[in-house]
């Protein structure tokens, strides 16, 4: 169950969209968002389209998976589609009428074209996470962000955050799993009764969580300082993020596209 | 009647995934009641995985486990039942204790079982006994114990449902010497006076040899023996290849028989060694 989000999972590999460096791909993925919404036609919007085809395809990440993170999304993409085919009522032709109901070509072409950008703009991003493991993301987002030092935003701390938190997700779900099954040891029944009774059901395995959690806050701290941490301040760095010629071909091949897109966006 | 039986019970992990692991594979087994049973192995040898068999927490992926003749999930309203027939205490039992009070977390087995209050309330009283957990002691928030006393509060939850089959997942694991004595002895006590059986999962072969009345041996995912104490203990060199140890004692012994020196082979404790080594001193007066 809890296994099968996969948006936000990473995907080992060494293809050449896993080597770039995360900051690059950040601020890439950044700019590919600017890229699907500058978009102004159907034409700028199937370059966007190319470009997310050909970049999964470069990461040989599975096409399989770029479904399977836009599955939960799907009731998304219905609903906005719905809204713009119904709500929009202006345009030439009128494939259909009744009562308050009115579909134009107009509105069709709307709900299309904002579903195909949701599209590209999920899955796309996804590609990110894909290819990036949290701790190279969380890096990289500390390394981007570290101007905000100089108005006194504790950027490292917060990075420090985001790694614990990511890294113990896992440990968690394996905690859980074990204080289920013990508790069901016991004959805990979590599957049946009215909902009142299936919330009290989940004390006995909250209780233990939490206790546990603090236990590991605690404990993790600990080995901290006892290792000297004091936050980020004269930190140097394990793996030191390098740009190299392959970080420009990457910017330059994400231009290329985005020229594309404002060509086409000027021609028609 | 065998108590436990399992036939050609194979589990594996993440079947039809690329991380597809067999942890159990096609092992078949008969458990007759009354008996106090040690499990060793290796780590990953599956013994915490067969053991989750025992009272249905896991669903073998082929083969069948019977309790009591019954087959389990054939019915699976009928798993809660065997949950309490079977007793599991997990590894690190002590980090499952919820309740406000030592008193209130081991009636949450009973509670579960449907036991009226008074039931309960006696069920609690032997338990807390059992495993020396005194009156004052129970009125207590578990978390303002000590860790040797959290375990044997858990421990006690689970005695407290009186399963026919008590199963332990290394109860002795993190504790002093002290605390670890404590809980076997305690286990022993269990076993012989309440006559059920019980069944204790340990990485150290010198308590298992000194509790054990027969030892499940697994290794790599299958079952190696399951045989009489002294019997898996004369196969030192099978367990040693296998990474496992024998008892000190049985090393000592073994080495002495290479040398040349003409004694049984087979002893397994200290108490056994020291007065094997005074009969043979009497036999030379």
């Amino acid at each position: 169950m809890i296994s099968d989000i996969t948006i936000g999972q990473y995907f080992p590999g060494r293809s050449v969209v896993h080597k770039l460096d995360p900051r690059v791909k950040i601020i890439l993925t950044a700019v590919f968002i600017v890229m699907l919404f500058t978009a102004g036609t159907f034409y700028g919007l199937g370059v966007g389209l190319l470009f997310t085809f050909v970049t999964f395809l470069l990461s040989r990440i599975p096409l399989k998976l770029m479904g399977k993170c836009l599955k939960p999304i799907l009731p998304i993409i219905i609903f906005t589609a719905i809204i713009n085919v119904v709500f929009i009522t202006s345009g030439d032709k009128v494939y259909f009428e009744w009562k308050f109901l009115k579909i134009t070509d107009e509105g069709v072409h709307t709900a299309i074209f904002m579903a195909v950008r949701i599209i590209c703009l999920i899955a796309g991003s996804s590609l990110l996470t894909y290819t990036t493991s949290p701790i190279a993301l969380t890096d990289a987002i500390e390394r981007l962000l570290s101007p905000l030092k100089k108005i006194k935003v504790p950027v490292h701390e917060l990075a420090m955050m985001m790694t614990i938190a990511l890294r113990f997700i896992p440990t968690l779900i394996e905690e859980t799993d074990k204080i289920i099954s013990a508790q069901k040891a016991r004959g805990a029944d979590m599957e049946t009764g009215s909902l009142i009774k299936r919330a009290k059901a989940l004390v006995p395995i909250l209780v233990p969580l939490f206790v546990s959690s603090f236990r590991r806050a605690e404990d993790l701290a600990l080995a901290m300082e006892c290792r000297c941490y004091h936050g980020g301040d004269g930190r140097t760095r394990l793996k030191q993020l390098h740009m190299s010629i392959r970080d420009l071909f990457a910017a330059v091949y994400v231009c290329v596209f985005f020229a594309g897109v404002i060509a086409l966006n000027i021609i028609f | 009647m065998s108590v436990i039986k399992t036939e050609n019970l194979t589990y594996i992990y993440g079947a039809g995934t690329p991380f597809e692991k067999t942890a159990v594979d096609n092992i078949s087994l008969e458990i007759e009641p009354g008996q106090m049973i040690g499990v060793i192995g290796h780590t990953g040898s599956g013994k915490s995985t067969l053991i989750q068999h025992f009272n249905g927490l896991l669903k073998p992926t082929s083969g069948n486990v019977y309790i009591d003749g019954e087959r389990l999930w054939d019915d699976k309203a009928k798993l809660r039942d065997i949950r309490f027939k079977v007793g599991l205490v997990f590894q690190y039992p002590e980090y499952q204790l919820f309740e406000e009070t030592c008193y209130k977390d081991i009636a949450f087995g009973p509670k579960n079982m449907g036991l009226s209050d008074s039931e309960t309330d006696i069920r609690i009283h032997e338990a807390a006994q059992m495993v020396g957990i005194s009156e004052e002691i129970l009125q207590k928030s578990p978390f303002e114990l000590s860790g040797g006393q959290k375990r044997r509060v858990a421990i006690a939850g689970v005695m407290a449902m009186k399963p026919k089959v008590l199963i332990l997942d290394e109860p002795a694991s993190g504790l002093d010497p002290k605390g670890r004595e404590q809980i076997l002895t305690l286990l022993k006590d269990y076993h012989t006076n309440t006559g059920s059986t019980v069944m204790i999962v340990s990485h150290s072969m010198e308590d298992v040899a000194r509790y054990a009345d027969r030892i499940i041996v697994m290794n790599k995912a299958k079952l190696f023996c399951y045989e009489e104490t002294e019997k898996v203990f004369s196969k030192v060199d099978e367990l040693m290849s296998m990474g496992l140890s024998v008892p000190q004692i049985t090393k000592v012994f073994t080495a002495l028989k290479e040398k040349g020196i003409d004694i049984q082979k087979d002893v397994y404790t200290t108490p056994f060694a020291v007065k094997y080594f005074l009969s043979l001193l009497e036999g030379k007066r």
